[in-house]
Order: C-alpha cells, then structure tokens, then sequence
C-alpha cells in the first residue's frame, strides 16, 4: 500500500469572486501527489496550470483568489491556515522555483546570503553557521567553488547557475515539496537538461515531490512519473507518463502530441507530415471546456480514487 | 474594470473651465478689460456688479481675468509646443542615431537642466524685450529638456522593438522612423509632462510678467495684475487674490490632468485583448 | 553554374567590448568566419544557443550589422558596404519573420497601415496596395476586415500571420526566420509551422531559419548549420545531420533536446549509437568540453566533408 498523500487538491476552484459569482480561472480541479512523486501539470498558457500552483502556497495576486475546493497538505488544510503559519510553511515544506531566476533572487544581496536567510528563518540558526550550511548548499546544487560563489551577487551569474541557486535556496529546508514554475525555459538546451538532471537528482536524493509546471512535453516527460495536462482551466487528463504519451485518450492531449514537431519523426525527403492543427480537431473548443473531461477508467492507477477508497 | 480617474476628471473639468473662461470672455462680461476703467467705481468690493470686485482704476477684476486667462493660455500651450518640438526633435533623433550627436544632445540636455529655467527666460527677455511674442520664445526654448529626456529613453527602450528592425528592413528612412514609428508610441509620456510643462508655462508667465518683462499693462494678465495689486493688497485684497486664484487653479488643473492621463494611459489599466 | 541565392563568405562579425584609451580594444567576436550557401527554394537552419552568433548573422545578411569583414552575396551580387544595394532595393531582397509576436508589430498602426505603408513606400498606387493587401492577408489565413484592427486585438498566433504577411508583402527572395515558433503556444506552434510550409511551397520561398528547437528544424529544414561560438561546427542535409550527428557539439544538442518520445523508448539512442571518430590525423574542434574562448583569435581549424555535402569542423591534432 502506498503512503498517504502529501498533497490532495480537491474541487479547486480558482477566479476572481465578485458580487455575482466569481469569474472562474481554474475550474473543479482535483489532483494527488504522493510523497517523492514527480507530478507534470503541462498546458499552454492560459490554461490554469500556474495558477493552480500559486494557489496552493497562497501567492496569487489580487483579484485572483481560491473560490471553492480543498488544498491538503498532509492532511492539513491549507486555506484554514493563518497568513503566519503559511510564512512558516512556505520555504520550508513547500517550496517554489520560477521562470526567471534574475526576477525572483535578490540582486541586492549575494547568494550566500540568500540561501543563509533560509536557515535563519526556518532553522533558527546563528548567521555564521547558516553562512556554513549556505556553502554546502551551493555545493549540492554542483556550483563550482562554492566557497568564492557565495560571495557572488545574482547579476555576476549565468542564467544557468542562478537557477542553481534558486534550487539551493527551495532545497535549503529540505522541503516535502517543490513547486518548479517552468524552471528551464529561459535556459538554453544544454543548460536545461543539466539544471533538469539536478533537481530529479537533488529530489530522489531528498524524497522530495515534486509538482513541475511546464508548457514543454518534452520537459514533463524526462522529469515526472504522472501528468496532468491542462486546459482552460480545467484538469482535462490524468495519467502516468507513459500511458499518457503511448495512448493520449483526451482529445485535446492528442491534438497537443500530434501538434509537436518531434526529433525522428520526418522519414526520406518527402517524409514531412503536416502537423496537427488542434483547433481543426477539435472543432468545437466549447464542448471540450464544458463537458469532455477525462474519466479515468482503472481506479486503481488513478491515484485520486485511490485515496478516496482508503478514506 | 477601471478605477474611477479623479485626477483626470477634477483637472480636466479645471482646465474645461479656464479654457471656456478664456474662449468665450466676451460673452461673459461686457466690460472691456482695459478701457472700461472708471475711477468712479475704483477700489470696489466684489459685489453683484463687479463679481471680483474693481482694481484702483475701477476696472472689473473679473473681466480681468477672463480676458488674462487668454494671454496666460495661449503662453502655456503655445511655448509648450515649441518645447514639446525641440525636446521632441532632439530626444529621438539623439537615441535613434546615437554617437557624437547623442553626446552633443544629453550634454546639452544636462546644461539646461543645470540652469534653472527662469533665470534663463528672464535672460532671453533682457534681450528680447518685453511682449508677447519675446514671451512665447523665452518659454518655449527654455523647458524642453525633459521632453528630450523622456523622448531620448523611449526611444532607446522602442528601437530595438521588432516593429522598427522591420520597418528598417522594409526600406523605411530614418525620419520616416521616427515620425510613425518611433514618435506614435510615446504619445503617452509625452502627453503628460506637456499638460506639466503647460502648468509651468503659465506660472513662469506670471513670474515674468510680475517683474515686468512679461505682459506690460495695461493688458491683462495675471501677472501684471499682480504686479498693479501689489500696492493694493492691504485695501484692495481681491484685486491680487482673483488673479492669485486663477493662476493657482490653472496650474492645478494642468497637473491634475498630467497625473490623471498618466494612470489613464498606464498599460497596466489598459483592458487587453488576447 | 549560376550563383547561388544567398552566399555568406568568410563572415566576422565583431564587436568591441570595455572601450578604454589605455588598454588595447577587446573585441567579442560574436561570427568569427562563417560561409554558407542558401539555394532557391531551400531552407536552411542555423541552430545553436544563445550567444553562438546565429542571430547576428542574420542580422548581418537583412543589413541591420554592418560585417566586420567578409562578403555577403546574393544572385552573385554582393550586398554588403558601399557597392551594395540601397535600402529600397534591399528591402526587396530579404525580410524577417521576428520571434515576438507581440514586439514586432507596431501597436499604434492598424494591419492594414503595417502592410500597406511599405507598399506605398516602394511606389504603389493606393489601390494596388489595397489589392496586394487582401491577397496577403488571404495568403496567411486572415481574413480582410483583421485589415482594420489593431495588433493588440489579435492572439499570438494571429500577430506572427501578420509578422509572416509584413514579410511577405514586398516579394523578397529570402525570408529570414527568427525562432518564428518559439514564442507561440504548442498548438499556435503547428498552425505557424504548417503555414510556413504552405507558403513555401506555394511561393516558392527560400528561408534562412534561425532556431534552437531541434524539433521544429528536423521538421523544417532542408539543410542545418551548427553554430557554436560564432563558428559553424557542423553543417549537411538535413537527413544526415539528424540521422548521422557527428561533432560532439551536434550530438550534444540532440542528446540534450527534452523529447516526449524518450518515455515511451528509452532505449533510443537519438544519436545512432557511439561517437564515430573524427577524421584521420584530426580532432574535432572546438573541444565542447572547454568553452572556446570569444576574444582571442580561435586556433586554425577547417570544415571537413565526411560525407555528401556533410561538413564538421576539424582542427589537426
């Protein structure tokens, strides 16, 4: 038997409430991730699926607030939390990585910093020893001479390292889960696969869960175990990775696969197919974002269901 | 959903009101601003014939300034134009071009925003002589330096936009680059610090006219009428407060107006088709 | 034989780095000797990372980076310095498809001003241009009252179909592509891809492609050029490149390339098995293992054919 869940979402619904009703972003969205499991929420953009994460941690912007549902963590509900317990939660069991590493770092202070304040805020650490443990933090994450790099500031880095960083800072805490926003797609290929290798890496190592948000299959694929594919803001399929991408049932997860140019797909010269027009399969858009959700059809795989028979 | 714009509404409806005060005077009073005095009636309190009351040569105040409203108006946008120009001008062909000329052109920005303006405007009205039009020149060379800035730092975040590579690359000459390209999109910046430069205008013409290099009297304007009141102000408070007032509320109006248009024009409160 | 369409011989594209009277000017040699050939009808793919000088190359061949030295030829004329073109005539020559949809057009102009002003511009009567107008934008699948709106009232997708009919409307011979997908959403994506192809062969259009996305250029190219600091390193078919990759940095893109499919068989090997060795007396250069360094001049190396039209980047040993 598998272990409880770490994080159950349940009837998640995400807008912005107003007098008559709220504006609905993210609708009915309902998923579990297992301790040390690798989650993929892929969809395009508008879909839902980086609300749903902010959601999560409390970080999204007003208008924009959770409008109905459950977010467990643990068992514990995360709306019912105080503002301060939250603070608490964030950084430590939750953590978070984004897009743009330059944004989300503080060009004001240096890395070492940085990750420190981590240790002092949650640990209750002394400043001279989370100055040590920030070291072997950098350490981890394989930035070369950690010792000069904690001296660094954000803008004497390569995008590449200062995604490192990010991972250093969310990992500091060794966190049950790690929310990573379309962690590499500011970054160069090369780049990509080794901060990629990293965080699978740093997370098996750690048992940390990941929930990993991206527009790019390709990414999704190499990283997770099971995924979600969004669609105007709906969780319109749920599988394991590799039933997903062997046998895409939703109708709009196939138009998304038929839609991507893949390496080894042109035969001979005259090889090229055309690529799949998803709005011409799917010609009614309306139809899908209404009704045509996906019905698991083997509980047993589906993790939801799952819970739901043990509790 | 867009926030109710006060500052847009409450310095517009000021301007609205200025602006009518000074189109349609005429009709608003049949004095006339300059001959109509009658030492008679000098020194009057405001009362239900003189709304402003009378200056000490018994010419109504009100009248005053309406008909001031016209010279301080016509200051105002006019020199804001000539600035709006210059600054224009120099700031985008400076970023667009770069090099020497763009170094000739900051330099030159910086030399100006060293020298406070007014010195400079009573400077060229030393020579120039007093009069509208030595006004209209003074003012109008003396406050383009932060147009030039704000045109210089558009264009330099706008000419690496896709939109003007392209145009370059569709054989769009230089000028022709700046005028459609370039210059469109920064109407909204721009827009703003010239309803400030207005306001400004208006007060440096007061300053000017006050010292007497401006507008000489007989003819009204609010400065001059300051500069006739100043004897008065004990016994005749309203022939200086009246003016004082409208010149508080023109520039007042102006500002308002530059804030209300920056947050109409801010993109962020702009609804967006996607 | 005549000439080719596009030829870049030799190109250096240099650019200097922290001016100062005392010391001698460093220069960042962002193309340092690129030649390549761009047939009629052809695409070809640049790929590479940021920074390999894919973008300034392109640049250099629309004349928006004067070349540091080297030649750019097109039909066997060359187009670069005094000698060359002017700006009419080298409008008509090369036009660019931009990667932010967003960025590139221009949002106080309706579509109809983007695309009728240029024609106007080359000598166009008022009615031509509206005639020309209608047509392209049936061409990339608008339909003709978009003329009358404004950038920001149309979807991503939409915005790169105006981009490709801005480029489009004066009839150029090359059409320079610029991660003309990247931007675009996964479905977005295929539509702008499919109708590129379209054009292509319903005009026969020649485009020069630059790209990081390995997977849009397998799909698209004809030939592919591997640019890695400001050299290519490997350049052939594209049948060859993808099926046969031979320099280390080549093999290095594919192996890297996030593909869905590896899921499903993980035991692909997407670069046909081991490393093949490089040719006799030989290393591959540059050594992907230390990054080359952009301000020196780099070590003598050549481009050497390994097979049909398939060439890597060699130095000796």
């Amino acid at each position: 038997m598998t272990a409880a869940p770490l994080l159950e979402l349940k009837h998640l619904h995400v807008g912005i409430p107003q007098r008559a009703g709220a504006i609905e972003i993210v609708k009915d969205v309902g998923l579990t991730i297992l301790p040390g499991e690798a989650f993929g929420l892929v969809g395009e953009s508008g879909s839902g699926k980086s609300l749903t994460a902010l959601s999560l941690i409390r970080l999204l912007k007003r208008p924009l607030a959770v409008t109905g549902g459950e977010i467990l963590f643990k068992g514990q509900d995360l709306r019912a939390l105080t503002d301060r317990a939250m603070r608490e939660l964030r950084g430590d069991r939750i953590a978070m990585i984004f897009q743009e590493p330059m944004t989300a770092l503080n060009p004001l202070k240096t890395v070492g910093r940085q990750i420190a304040e981590m240790f002092v805020l949650h640990r209750g650490m002394g400043w001279a020893e989370a100055g040590r443990k920030a070291i072997d933090a950098l350490a981890s994450v394989k930035v070369p001479a950690p010792e000069e790099r904690v001296r660094a500031y954000p803008f004497q880095m390569s995008g590449g390292m200062r995604q490192r960083v990010m991972i250093a800072i969310a990992l500091a805490c060794d966190p049950d889960l790690l929310i990573a926003d379309e962690p590499t797609t500011a970054l160069d290929v090369t780049v990509q696969d080794e901060v990629l290798k990293l965080i699978a890496e740093l997370c098996a190592e750690r048992g940390t869960a990941v929930l990993m948000i991206s527009h790019d299959l390709g990414v999704i694929a190499n990283m997770c175990q099971r995924v979600g594919v969004m669609y105007a803001g709906k969780l319109v399929e749920e599988r394991d990775t590799y039933d997903l991408f062997a046998d895409p049932r939703h109708p709009y997860t196939q138009g998304l696969l038929g839609a991507l140019p893949r390496l080894g797909t042109r035969h001979g010269a005259a090889g090229r197919q055309r690529l799949v027009d998803i709005d011409s399969l799917i010609s009614d858009r309306e139809v899908l974002r209404h009704d045509f959700c996906y019905q698991p059809r083997n509980p047993i795989r589906d993790p939801r269901q799952r819970a739901e028979a043990r509790a | 959903m867009r926030r109710f714009n006060l500052n847009l509404w409450l310095g517009g409806g000021l301007v609205l009101l200025v602006l009518v005060g000074a189109v349609f005077a005429p009709w608003l009073t049949h004095f006339d601003p300059v001959f109509d005095a009658n030492l008679m009636v000098s020194e009057q309190p405001p009362d239900g014939q003189f709304w402003f009351g009378t200056d000490e040569q018994g010419r109504d105040v009100f009248t005053r300034v309406l008909y001031g409203a016209r010279i301080s108006l016509t200051v105002g946008i006019v020199s804001q134009i000539i600035n709006s120009v210059i600054g224009l001008s120099l700031g985008i062909s400076a970023a667009y071009w770069g090099g020497w000329w763009d170094d000739l052109v900051n330099g030159l920005t910086n030399v100006m925003l060293a020298i406070p303006s007014l010195i400079f405007a009573l400077a060229i009205m030393a020579i120039l002589g007093p009069g509208l039009p030595s006004l209209l020149i003074a003012l109008g060379l003396t406050n383009w330096s932060w147009t030039c800035r704000i045109a210089r730092s558009s264009t330099l975040s706008l000419k690496g936009q896709g939109y003007v590579q392209a145009a370059r690359t569709l054989g769009y000459g230089d000028i022709r680059i700046m005028a459609t390209q370039l210059l469109p999109n920064m109407v909204g910046p721009i827009l703003v610090i010239s309803t400030l430069g207005i306001g400004a205008a208006v007060l440096a013409e007061a300053a000017l006219s006050f010292l007497g290099l401006g507008i000489r009297p007989p003819f009204p304007s609010w400065g001059s009428m300051l500069t006739g009141a100043r004897e008065l102000i004990i016994i005749a408070p309203w022939a200086a407060i009246f003016p004082g007032l409208a010149i508080f509320v023109t520039v007042l109006g102006f500002n308002l107006l530059g804030d209300g248009l920056r947050d109409y024009l801010d993109p962020h409160m702009r609804s967006r088709a996607t | 034989m005549t000439a080719p369409l596009l030829e870049i011989r030799d190109l250096h594209v240099h650019f200097p780095v922290g001016k100062s009277l005392l010391k001698r000017n460093r220069v960042l040699r962002a193309v340092s000797g690129v030649d390549l050939t761009l047939a009629r009808g052809e695409c070809l793919s640049i790929v590479g990372e940021s920074g390999c000088g894919k973008s300034t190359t392109a640049l250099a061949v629309m004349g928006l980076q004067a070349p540091t030295s080297g030649d750019i030829l097109v039909e066997g004329d060359s187009i670069v310095g005094s000698a060359g073109p002017d700006r009419m005539a080298r409008a008509r020559i090369a036009q660019m498809v931009f990667q932010d949809p967003y960025a590139s057009l221009n949002p106080r102009q309706t579509v109809h001003g983007s695309l009728s002003a240029p024609l106007r511009l080359h000598g166009a009567s008022k009615g031509e241009a509206d005639e020309r107008v209608a047509a392209i934008l049936g061409k990339v699948g608008l339909l003709p009252d978009h003329a009358s709106r404004y950038p920001h009232e149309f979807s991503g997708g939409q915005r790169q179909r105006i981009g490709i009919a801005r480029a489009l409307i004066l009839g150029p011979r090359i059409l320079m592509l610029d991660e003309p997908v990247s931007a675009l959403d996964v479905s977005v994506r295929a539509q702008i891809i499919n109708l590129l192809l379209d054009l292509q062969e319903e005009m026969s259009l020649s485009f020069v492609m630059i790209s990081h996305d390995l997977g849009v250029v397998e799909h698209m190219s004809d030939r592919v050029a591997v640019m890695y600091f400001g050299q290519i390193v490997e350049t052939g078919p594209w049948d060859a490149i993808f099926a046969r990759p031979t320099h280390p940095y080549t093999r290095k893109l594919i192996e890297t390339i996030p593909d869905p499919d590896t899921v499903l068989h993980p035991d692909r090997d997407r670069t046909a098995g081991k490393a093949p060795p490089p040719p006799d007396g030989l290393r591959f250069y540059p050594d992907t293992a230390n990054r080359p360094d952009v301000h020196g001049t780099p070590a003598p190396s050549d481009l050497v054919e390994i097979g049909p039209g398939h060439w890597i980047r060699c130095a000796p040993v």
